[in-house]
């Protein structure tokens, strides 16, 4: 009986989260099948670990779990993607100067801007996923990610201004 | 605030993240600093781009079904351990009683191993179906005929089972009432000897049990729980023939 009311009191607060489970999961994985996997794994984690829940909102306690469960399950599988330098000295000069409106104007297209988020670092794509796609707070972030505040920020900084960066390129090559 | 703190906190300023002070430091700066407001309109507008274009996956359906059914699974915690551990402890139960019983024999006293109330209205039932002319409900050898005759009488469907080439032939079936419950009464002969099979759901939790046997009144009574269901034989044959019935009910049972 104590199990099925777990359950269902499951159901009720976690199970509606999926979309954004799948979502981060998706975007770190950056392939379908793998996403489901962690999707999967998150969910049974989740609920083993749902009595010790003790919040309100599950959503970003489930979103820490997803983000844990793939770095698990990529280094159990030795994905090397942990590895994937930092070139922060090898991007292209910022782009600041460079007219916004123009860049609006000139449509960039939707694919465009999804190839430029998958190709960030992962530490820098999770950060920027969870702010802008998940909309989570710097606070929330910063727990999910455990890292401090001021990284959350740094790290959406170089995020943005790699996107732009790298927009900025597509759009010269193409005109 | 000069450029270079503005650069550095410009993304705290677009999350509104920042408090009170360095917000109104920022904007008084973006007035005063084309460049700045420049960093700062870009910004804006690769947010504007994000947040307008459809960039979110969404949960392929099959995934949703996936999850729920893992979830079903995961929730019903048999883990082996337990089970074994269920297990064993029914073994140890059975011994115990064994033992009480061995102990209880030597010392010539009946042994209250098993449910004395019901053990009573088991042989009740039995000693009324013989006095009153109620043996069976259905009269048939043919447990094809018996089986299908509990239906709708019955909220489970009782193991009927064929023992005529050994000995055992079937009269027929009966309902009856034990354990505060409707039950089947299966109704078996031997030689002369009617043995009275009584069966009926066991509780969720009850594992398969040895066979336990009690004298009372010149009448043997073997109970036993197999494959979720209670089994009850009685009759005054000798308690080795009642045995011998007993074990080729099991054998097919299982």
């Amino acid at each position: 009986m104590r199990n099925h009311n777990k359950i269902r009191c499951f159901e009720q607060s976690v199970l509606p989260h999926l979309n954004a489970a799948y979502n981060l999961a998706r975007w770190l994985t950056r392939n379908d099948l793998d996403a489901e996997d962690v999707v999967q794994e998150s969910y049974l984690r989740a609920f083993k670990f749902f009595e010790g829940f003790r919040g309100t909102d599950s959503r970003p306690w489930l979103l820490a779990i997803v983000r844990n469960t793939y770095y698990t399950m990529m280094q159990q599988h030795r994905v090397s993607e942990l590895e994937t330098p930092f070139d922060e000295e090898l991007h292209s000069p910022e782009l600041d100067n460079c007219d916004p409106e123009a860049m609006l104007l000139q449509s960039i297209s939707t694919r465009m801007l999804h190839d430029a988020m998958e190709e960030l670092p992962l530490e820098y794509r999770e950060v920027f996923v969870l702010r802008e796609l998940e909309g989570l707070s710097y606070k929330e972030i910063a727990t999910i990610a455990a890292i401090p505040l001021g990284t959350v920020m740094s790290r959406l900084a170089r995020a943005r201004k790699r996107l732009q960066s790298s927009l900025s390129q597509h759009m010269s090559k193409e005109s | 605030m000069n450029c270079h703190e503005v650069h550095n906190l410009i993304d705290g300023y677009i999350d509104d993240e920042l408090d009170l002070v360095s917000n109104l430091d920022i904007e008084q700066h973006l007035q005063t600093c084309p460049a700045c407001e420049r960093l700062y309109h870009n910004r804006q507008a690769l947010r504007t781009l994000v947040h307008t274009s459809p960039l979110s996956y969404k949960a392929p359906a099959h995934l949703r079904k996936h999850v729920r059914s893992s979830l079903l699974k995961a929730s019903q915690p048999r883990p082996p351990l337990r089970k074994t551990a269920f297990v064993l402890l029914g073994v140890a139960a059975v011994l115990l009683i064994g033992l009480i019983t061995t102990w209880s024999i030597l010392k010539n006293v009946s042994a209250p191993s098993v449910d004395e109330s019901l053990t009573q209205a088991v042989l009740a039932s039995h000693i009324r179906s013989l006095m009153v002319n109620h043996l069976v409900d259905v009269r048939s050898t043919d447990q094809h005929t018996v089986k299908p005759w509990f239906d709708g009488k019955l909220d489970y469907s009782p193991v009927v089972v064929d023992l005529t080439q050994q000995g055992y032939p079937l009269v027929g079936g009966r309902l009856d009432y034990l354990d505060n419950r409707p039950v089947a009464a299966l109704v078996y002969q031997h030689e002369t000897h009617v043995i009275n099979l009584f069966t009926w759901p066991a509780a969720s939790t009850s594992a398969d049990s040895q066979v336990t046997t009690v004298t009372r009144q010149g009448y043997h009574i073997m109970t036993w729980t197999q494959a979720g269901m209670v089994y009850w034989a009685v009759s005054d044959i000798e308690e080795d023939k009642l045995q011998t019935f007993v074990q080729l009910l099991r054998q097919q049972i299982s």
